[in-house]
């Protein structure tokens, strides 16, 4: 029992609810493991520890061909014309659908999903170009975020880890 | 099927060491596998255990860290606390359960 514990770290760029769980779940699965987390947040990946943003992801239907019409309870596989998704509200209507089939899960909120993961030991972490680039400072961010750190210093913290890019 | 035996017990176990028949669990036990992932038991890990067994028995799948969390008022960092470096299999291993079934 001595070893080293496995440690793994995920790279957050994507703000859209179906690339912003993946983390979640995988990172959660992990702790409850006794697996070391570190998640750094960059670009859109940034939303997800956005105060001002985090309880407002969405997910758009335009350019998602695997979102088909059998998740509003229409069965088989019929698609959503593309054309469809430039409707205003549809990629309300869409996040909120989603939305609702997690909550059925059980699935928490992402807010609340980051509290009980930072709760079970997972260390947060902000990419200064991306925090520059969109003019945020640390205030801006859910509690749990623990620095802003360069690249350079994501590498340094993550040796040893394996390393998912989202 | 592989039995071990624990406390003076010879119970089932699987390839990972997990009981496999959740009746063959006794207090004994609980204690005696705890030591091993080397927790001593007190108040706070019984009433995780107390509420992981119930819930198990009540819908037949061992429950999930979130499940823990949500019906028996001890917040995930303590859980985290009580059961240091992977509660979702050390809970489930002292309770005499079979690893979590679902992923929150």
């Amino acid at each position: 029992m001595a070893e080293e514990p496995r440690k793994i770290a995920f790279i957050c760029s994507k703000g859209n609810l179906d690339m912003v769980y993946p983390a979640l779940v995988m990172g959660w699965a992990a702790l409850g493991n006794g697996i070391d987390v570190t998640i750094f947040f960059t670009f859109w990946g940034m939303d997800m520890i956005n105060k001002a943003r985090v309880d407002h992801l969405e997910i758009p239907p335009i350019a998602n061909t695997s979102m088909k019409m059998n998740m509003m309870g229409i069965p088989g596989y019929i698609g959503i014309p593309q054309i469809f998704g430039i409707i205003p509200g549809m990629t309300a209507f869409a996040s909120w659908l989603m939305k609702k089939k997690m909550k059925g899960l059980k699935v928490p909120p992402v807010r609340e999903y980051l509290e009980m993961m930072v709760d079970g030991g997972a260390k947060l972490y902000a990419c200064k170009m991306s925090v520059d680039m969109f003019d945020l400072k640390k205030e801006d961010f859910i509690p749990g975020v623990i620095d802003i750190v360069t690249a350079s210093d994501f590498m340094d913290m993550t040796e040893g880890a394996q390393i998912v890019f989202i | 099927m592989p039995t071990k035996v624990i406390a003076g017990k010879e119970v089932q176990v699987n390839d990972e060491g997990y009981l496999t028949n959740p009746a063959e669990w006794t207090k004994e036990i609980a204690i005696e596998i705890a030591k091993e992932e080397g927790i001593e038991l007190t108040e706070a890990h019984w009433k995780v255990i107390d509420f992981s067994r119930s819930a198990a028995a009540s819908n037949g799948a061992s429950p999930t860290l979130r499940t823990i969390t949500d019906g028996s008022g001890v917040s995930t960092k303590e859980l985290f606390g009580l059961f240091p470096k992977g509660p979702a299999k050390k809970v489930a291993r002292i309770s005499g359960l079979g690893k979590p079934e679902g992923c929150v």
